[in-house]
């Protein structure tokens, strides 16, 4: 670990202007961080601590929204009553992260931010786009199994692990920041992650030194939600494939409305929109389930060890819509 | 006399575990101790060209940088010896590297934050070699050794397995494949040296104190007397601390040159390389049987790897010599000298990878011939040793898998794969066999009576968090007379009587034997009215002749149930059941922890294990517990361990076995064969994962 400065942040407009410092980064729950620093794949010279900054609180806005602090652990975040009953999802994919300590110290922002678990870009012996831009993709002909089969690039396949951003895909969570060039902004989920192409580095489209504060989660859309998540052990394992769906049918048992949103496959948190759209309509159903899974693959490309994911993923889409479409034909 | 050995006793070191009070080498109060880093190489085959360790040097709070080019002389590398964990084990002595994450300098500073630092900064430029990493691919490095490991023959024949093989009612000819595995004990290889006058000590996490003193004196040639080793607490071996690793050299080196204590820690992520691993397999095993089930020929072959650095051969065939009655025969290990990391025991070297080939092809036979895989196995169980002819000391097979059976409901077990579906889950049933050789070695036990009621137990012995601490006790007491509490038990340093330490499970055996005759010797002397204050004893034990006369293992039966994802392939334990015969227990819960903690790392070889090898680097790619997956809480349900009353009078005067491995033996095997029988998926190629399972599923 390289030497650092160190300092308590006391509010939201103090942690944003000493970012200004240079190597400056903010630090939360530290899970991620101060790993990728033992290993020196992280170097900042200086730390700023935002884990005391009064962001802490989950609370409704007048136009129905729940607004969710950057600091909100994932424990809280999971267990907040407001939670479970609208957004269920969310719930869900957040206790299917990490184990219960991790979860009790990670933090909304942080987990929004969390680095691949590649192990190329782990191992600072080996080349890596990620961690040093032009040196080359170790992953590509390596041992591939985790990575991403949409959205790589020839320079970077490495898989967005999380999986509450997932379900915030699905959910079209809003980000709200503080400082950056424009002092603060709302940035759409879906506008908030990058495809790696050949600057696999750069992974949001945050600016330096801008602060999320908090997550905004627009009133749920009707239909019935759940999150799925395929994995090599029953906890404490990322996923596999994790499958973020709604599904809302008609009296006719016809697709009306559908959100589906993938982890494990994308190279960032992976919105399906074509397979959405192409279920509205549709009789639910395994031949209207399996199509949409085809076509929230239709893009995928294997790599050798991930080439499973892709039938893997198809069969979950399938099979979680499925059970959505059980669940509301029992009631 | 009051039964207290086999009493399920708590451990007695275990409050002080639990509040801190017990001291691990990392942890040992030092006088101002100074911290050393160690850099690692990242080729794994080549030398080093240039060494620039001038930014080391700089760094604020540097004390000590040493690379090939200055470190101390050392006793160099002897290829082969009697104990291989004595041999000396020069650290930073040449600028040939032999496998990727090899030592190559040591930093020593103020801090061990400031350490890591400055060894991060190292730079070293390498003249890369072409290494041969690939098992499968070895060309003329594959070899043929005589020996394994143990001193057994590598091969064996008797009859003709070729032509059983063409005139059997049914065959199997398959071919199974165990992946690279890491130890990861929780405590990482960790030592903290320091030098009183011309006396070195080394607290270090070692499991053989005796083989380690000689190891660390010689390297650093210095007379044995002016050497103590300390290890009274370690946080797991499992085989990946029977040798000696750099940390412990280079601290006492380091500490000698600064004159204050030194304390060197692997990291995680370097224990991958630096330490130990189990080498990958690969296993052909071919059986022919009649139609009733009589086998007519059981072939084993395997090929694992060896380092170049090192003599290494897992004897991954040599029990399925023993285990089932057939009149043709063939085992053959094979070896592949690879520039890989050195490869080394791991909880049941052989057996543990070897059962998971061999046991699964059994439940294959079953399958062809349409039989109950147990009534199989009742088949086939040989009168003597199939290819010794000497009979067994005692073998209890049959008892297992049949109380086994019982207990978990097997009849209940629908042989059609893919039959019993219960929701989203296929659920399926498996078993498989264990069998673990049983060794004796030489040791020696001192006791004393430190008043009229109590005694001091004195072994260079090491408990590894096996339980060795309380069942010392227990034969102490029992023997003596006096209550549990009256014992003390001082184990771990190099000054205590000679014992073959902990490894190949004769631990508990071959040193509870020796302190058997020792507390008997001091009873005897008692009884006459000698003492008692200040009496003592010396007791021994060492394998007599029948080892020769009679083959001794231990066995056990494993039943698993699991459930496999109908829709995604995920294979989760539900319940699983040993029933072992292991001779004499000891202490019946820290026997069944034990037991269930090998089964649980059966079950891990079976899902969830493997050390993928780049093989472009030579170097291992999990390097760390959120990549490199072993069973967590929620994979492991509901475990349980039962164990036959059984007295082996061959083995040893305690009429025990070890049972620190016997567990693993064969327990991957049953879940292997549990998946079968849930979802037709024949997985040959552990683990057994998502990806693997779901071409089986439609
Ligand atoms: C062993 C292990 C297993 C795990 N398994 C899973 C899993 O299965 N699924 C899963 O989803 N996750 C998993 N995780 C990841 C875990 O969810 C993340 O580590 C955690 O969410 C990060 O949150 P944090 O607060 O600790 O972030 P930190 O480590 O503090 O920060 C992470 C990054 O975010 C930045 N940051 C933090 N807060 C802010 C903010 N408010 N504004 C701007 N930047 C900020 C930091 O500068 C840093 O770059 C696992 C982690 C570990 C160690």
């Amino acid at each position: 670990m390289k030497a650092f400065t160190f300092e308590r942040a006391t509010d939201v407009d103090a942690a944003v202007a000493s970012s200004a410092k240079p190597g400056a980064r903010f630090i939360a729950g530290g899970t991620n961080l101060l790993d990728l620093m033992k290993v020196e794949v992280e170097k900042p010279a200086h730390l700023i601590d935002i884990s005391r900054l009064p962001l802490r609180d989950i609370a409704e806005t007048p136009e129905g929204d729940l607004t969710v602090g950057a600091l909100v652990s994932n424990t809280d975040l999971a267990a907040h009553p407001k939670v479970r009953e609208r957004y269920p999802m969310l719930a869900r994919a957040v206790v299917n992260g990490a184990s219960a300590q991790l979860r009790n110290q990670a933090t909304t922002g942080g987990n929004l931010l969390q680095r691949t678990r590649c192990p190329y870009f782990y191992d600072v012996a080996k080349s890596c786009n990620k961690r040093t831009p032009g040196a080359g993709c170790s992953a590509l002909q390596g041992i591939n199994r985790m990575t991403a089969v949409l959205g790589g690039s020839d320079a970077c396949i490495a898989a967005h692990p999380s999986d509450m951003a997932v379900a915030l895909m699905a959910l079209e969570a809003t980000i709200e920041t503080k400082g950056g060039s424009k002092g603060g902004r709302k940035i759409a989920i879906a506008d908030f992650y990058r495809l790696p192409g050949d600057t696999p580095h750069r992974e949001t489209n945050l600016e330096p030194g801008e602060l999320i504060v908090s997550v905004a989660l627009p009133p749920p859309p009707a239909g019935q939600q759940t999150y799925r998540k395929v994995r090599d052990r029953a906890s404490y394992a990322f996923a596999l494939v994790s499958v973020a769906a709604i599904l809302d049918l008609d009296a006719d048992k016809r697709v009306r409305g559908a959100r589906l949103a993938l982890g494990g496959v994308g190279t960032m948190p992976w919105r399906a929109l074509d397979a959405e759209k192409g279920m509205v309509g549709a009789e639910a159903g395994d031949k209207a389930f399996a199509a949409a899974g085809a076509v929230a693959m239709a893009g995928a490309r294997g790599r050798g060890g991930n080439d499973f994911k892709i039938p893997l993923a198809k069969r979950v889409v399938a099979r979680t819509f499925a059970g959505l479409a059980t669940s509301i034909s029992k009631g | 006399m009051a039964t207290v050995i086999g009493m399920p006793i708590d451990r007695i070191d275990g409050p002080a575990k639990v509040t801190g009070k017990a001291i691990y080498a990392a942890d040992v109060g030092a006088d101002k101790p100074v911290f050393g880093a160690i850099a690692t190489a990242t080729i794994a085959y080549g030398s080093i060209k240039s060494i620039d360790a001038s930014e080391a040097r700089r760094q604020p709070g540097v004390l000590l940088v040493w690379t090939h080019e200055n470190a101390p002389a050392q006793a160099p590398w002897v290829p082969k010896a009697e104990d291989p964990f004595a041999r000396p084990k020069p650290q930073l002595d040449s600028k040939k590297i032999q496998y990727y994450g090899q030592p190559v300098a040591l930093v020593v500073a103020t801090t061990f934050e400031a350490a890591r630092e400055a060894a991060a900064l190292i730079d070293v430029t390498y003249e890369k070699g072409e290494g041969v990493f690939d098992l499968e691919n070895a060309g003329k490095d594959t070899k043929t050794p005589k020996q394994d490991n143990v001193g057994k023959p590598a091969a064996s024949k008797v009859g003709d397995v070729d032509m059983a093989m063409r005139t059997g009612f049914v065959s199997v000819d398959e071919t199974y494949k165990t992946p690279y595995q890491n130890h990861n004990q929780m405590e990482p290889h960790a030592s903290t040296a320091i030098w009183d006058g011309d006396k070195l000590t080394v607290h270090c996490a070692v499991q053989l104190v005796e083989s380690a003193h000689a190891c660390i004196a010689t390297t650093l040639k210095l007379p044995p007397e002016k050497v103590e080793i300390v290890a009274e607490f370690i946080g797991g071996g499992f085989g990946g601390k029977l040798p000696v690793y750099g940390d412990a050299i280079l601290a006492g080196l380091a500490a000698r040159e600064l004159k204050r204590p030194v304390r060197v820690v692997l990291t995680r992520q370097q224990m991958a390389h630096v330490t130990t691993h189990r080498g990958a397999s690969v296993q052909r095993v071919r059986l022919a049987a009649q139609r009733d089930g009589t086998l007519t020929a059981i072939a084993h072959e395997s090929l694992a790897q060896t380092a170049r650095a090192d003599d290494f051969v897992e004897p991954i065939v040599a029990s399925t010599r023993s285990l089932y009655a057939a009149p043709n025969r063939f085992t053959q290990q094979r070896t592949a000298v690879l520039d890989l990391p050195i490869p080394g025991s791991m909880r049941a070297p052989g057996e543990a990878i070897g059962l998971l080939a061999l046991e699964q092809a059994i439940d294959e036979l079953a399958v062809k011939l349409d039989m109950d895989p147990i009534a199989l196995r009742l088949k086939n169980e040989p009168k003597d040793d199939p290819e010794k002819h000497i009979p067994f000391s005692t073998r209890n097979l049959v008892a297992c898998l049949q109380q086994g059976a019982d207990r978990f409901g097997w009849n209940k077990r629908n042989p059609k794969p893919g039959a019993n579906r219960q929701g989203q889950w296929l659920v399926g049933m498996g078993v498989a066999a264990a069998i673990r050789g049983n060794f004796l070695r030489k040791a020696e036990a001192k006791v004393t009576m430190t008043s009229a009621k109590t005694a001091t137990v004195e072994m260079d012995m090491t408990d590894i968090g096996t339980g060795s601490y309380t069942i010392f006790a227990q034969i102490a007491a029992e023997t003596l007379d006096i209550p549990v509490e009256a014992v003390t038990v001082k184990l771990g340093h190099s000054s205590y009587p000679d014992t073959p330490g902990s490894g190949g499970s004769f631990g508990a055996s071959s040193c509870g034997a020796a302190l058997l005759d020792a507390c008997q010797k001091l009873k005897a002397r008692l009884d006459k009215g000698e003492g008692p204050q200040g009496l003592t004893a010396m007791g021994k034990a060492a394998p007599g002749d029948d080892y020769k006369k009679y083959a001794q293992f231990a066995y056990g039966a494993h039943f698993a149930e699991v459930g496999v994802d109908a829709d995604t392939g995920e294979v989760r334990l539900r319940r699983m059941l040993g029933v072992f015969d292991a001779g004499r227990i000891l202490n019946a819960k820290t026997a069944r922890s034990q037991l269930i903690g090998g089964m649980i790392w059966g079950v891990s070889s079976a899902l969830y294990e493997e050390q993928p090898l780049d093989l472009r680097f030579g170097s291992f790619m999990s390097v760390d517990l959120a990549n490199y997956h072993v069973p967590v809480h929620a994979d492991i349900p509901s475990v349980e361990a039962a164990t036959l009353k059984e007295f082996d009078r061959h083995a040893n005067a305690l009429g025990s076995k070890g049972v620190g491995e016997l567990g693993i033996c064969g327990a991957g095997a049953a879940v292997a064969n549990a998946v079968y029988n849930a979802c037709g998926a024949r997985v040959r190629e552990y683990p057994i994962t998502v990806d693997k399972i779901l071409p089986a599923l439609s």
